[in-house]
């Protein structure tokens, strides 16, 4: 996704000027008709659908859904572990690609493809790992119960198992990019006497800064929103360990949908925030980047 | 490279907080799912793995999954040519929306699919008339890895199409070839890594999808289940030992697709000439 940050000069016109590199308007207008029809089957209406439930039996109905004691216990578990998870996956994820990106070292290749492992392990195995490590029948699991700690079916195993997911978020989108800015900056700045963090502070960070966010935002958006792996660790209890995707689930198994629509669509108005931020953010690495100038010259 | 003098500050404290971190969180609690099965005998775990309900959720997953993956590639290189090629009214509004899956909780997708789909649901009501039931079946599952797997596509081939060099389809055209003979031998070559790279993004994707499937799937046992809803199952009757069995199973083809997509990886950007 590191390439999503790319600025975006609008491509179509210089391909649509000549003949050599535009298809017959026929073409042109079958291909845009079938892609966005799809488009609308698959992603439009799905989005539009939530919005539509939840409001079905009218706005008092939505918000009473809202304000019902568990759905703010749910809303208010779902901000504490996005809450834990974001900042400590944001630390890892500037270290790991300040070693990364400007170091040399053997095995970085390894240790990059370690860091993508939560994206290709499924949600449902990110849960049983710590259900076999801090569960009752697990590693730790006796001498937890005899200090009298929970971690799984409670609000830590929450937490770890979102953690774990949104785990290589903030690396992924940072390693990229500052291996693309090389480390001269940083290398001038400490010959001329700043020490590390001053370094980082007013070097890098700065050169950073929009890859940064736009890694915590898509991290914050995936916190928020996992289901398979909490589902895993949560052990469902209502009004305790319940995140606002497992409330959802509930409602909806109790044939309760607009209600339960009516928090998705919480979940639903999150994640159109999210893709503005990014659009956003995008739009600004693309005005103060590397590429601003060929923007200003294309066709 | 040889070794010289570092002059950043800061390798080792952040190299150290990186691997204590990443093996705290992600490389000891996947390594207890190698531990804990191993009290499997061979031919135990074979039995775990390979009884027929679990058999049936495989085939279900892995071939919903591949067919998801195919339909994301073609629709996928649609859009993604459309949103590079051609200006049209409300692009930047769809290309914005494209990564809507990787946004929208799995959870919300899977009530709001089932819902479109369901017998009375806006598009279910008109597939029913003609025989076709799309919730509570396996196309339901098809669906719902569909939606998943659409941005991995668009993601991984719009940047690659962006930075196609103009002068090889006005050399093509020079020398006579028409726009389709010029996609099919100057620019699908080029496309075909980043395309295979985005299938199987879509296609690993997918066969670790939970959230977004089981609400539309129905879980019918040997019909409808997915292969990540056995472990859930095997978990609610407290048997560990045979969801750690699937849950291994599982991770050996991540393994396997990881390398894979590291490998299709490179070979883009060996083909295209762009940095992964």
């Amino acid at each position: 996704m590191a390439t999503a940050l790319r600025r975006r000069v609008d491509p179509a016109a210089r391909f649509e000027a000549r003949a050599a590199t535009r298809e017959a308007p026929w073409v042109k207008w079958a291909l845009l008709a079938v892609a966005l029809a799809f488009f609308t089957l698959f992603l439009l209406m799905p989005l539009i659908a939530v919005f539509i439930e939840a409001l079905r039996k009218g706005w008092e109905t939505y918000f009473s859904a809202l304000v019902e004691p568990d759905a703010l216990a749910s809303i208010r578990l779902t901000l504490l572990a996005a809450g834990i998870a974001v900042p400590l996956n944001l630390v890892f994820g500037v270290a790991a690609a300040w070693a990364i990106a400007k170091f040399e070292f053997r095995g970085k290749h390894f240790l990059i493809t370690l860091i993508d492992l939560p994206f290709s392990v499924s949600p449902v195995i990110a849960g049983l790992v710590y259900v076999l490590m801090f569960g009752a029948q697990g590693w730790f699991g006796p001498w937890l119960a005899a200090h009298d700690i929970k971690i799984v079916f409670a609000v830590p195993g929450i937490v770890l198992a979102t953690v774990f997911v949104t785990f290589p978020f903030v690396a992924r989108e940072l390693i990229p990019l500052m291996q693309a800015q090389g480390r001269e900056e940083e290398e001038a700045a400490v010959v001329l006497g700043a020490n590390g963090w001053l370094t980082f502070w007013h070097v890098t960070l700065p050169n950073i800064r929009w890859g940064l966010l736009y890694g915590v935002i898509l991290c914050n958006a995936r916190a928020m929103g996992e289901f398979g792996a909490v589902s895993v660790v949560s052990g469902h209890i209502r009004g305790e360990t319940n995140t606002m995707p497992l409330h959802v689930e509930i409602l909806y198994n109790e044939y309760q949908f607009a209600a339960a629509f009516a928090v998705a669509s919480l979940l639903a108005l999150l994640a159109l925030v999210t893709l503005g931020i990014k659009t956003w953010v995008e739009r600004n690495a693309a005005r103060s980047g590397p590429g601003a100038q060929d923007e200003a010259t294309a066709p | 490279m040889a070794r010289t003098t570092r002059v950043l500050p800061g390798f080792g404290p952040a190299l150290g907080l990186t691997l204590t971190w990443l093996s705290i969180i992600v490389l000891l609690p996947l390594a207890s799912v190698f531990l804990k099965a191993s009290n499997l005998s061979l031919v135990e775990f074979w039995d775990v793995v390979t009884a027929p309900r679990v058999a049936a959720s495989y085939r279900l997953s892995f071939g919903a999954s591949l067919a998801a993956a195919a339909i994301n590639a073609v629709f996928g290189l649609m859009l993604a040519w459309c949103l590079v090629r051609y200006r049209f009214p409300g692009k930047r509004l769809v290309d914005a929306l494209i990564d809507l899956p990787f946004a929208l909780p799995t959870a919300v997708a899977g009530i709001a699919l089932t819902a479109l789909y369901a017998r009375n649901g806006w598009i279910g009501q008109w597939l029913e008339p003609l025989g076709i039931q799309v919730a509570f079946k396996p196309l339901g599952v098809l669906v719902a890895l569909v939606f998943i797997g659409l941005p991995f596509v668009v993601r991984t081939v719009q940047p690659v199409l962006e930075d196609f060099d103009l002068e090889h389809e006005e050399a093509a055209a020079s020398l006579g070839a028409g726009r389709w003979q010029t996609f099919r031998y100057v620019i699908l070559p080029v496309l075909l890594p980043a395309l295979l790279t985005g299938f199987t993004l879509a296609f690993a994707r997918a066969v670790g999808e939970y959230g977004s499937v089981i609400f539309i799937a129905g879980n019918i046992p040997m019909v409808s289940e997915i292969t990540p809803l056995m472990i859930i199952t095997k978990l609610e009757q407290y048997d560990y030992v045979g969801a750690t069995a699937v849950a291994e199973v599982m991770l050996l083809i991540s393994f396997v697709l990881l390398l894979l997509i590291n490998g299709l990886q490179a070979w883009t950007a060996k083909r295209t000439g762009r940095d992964r």
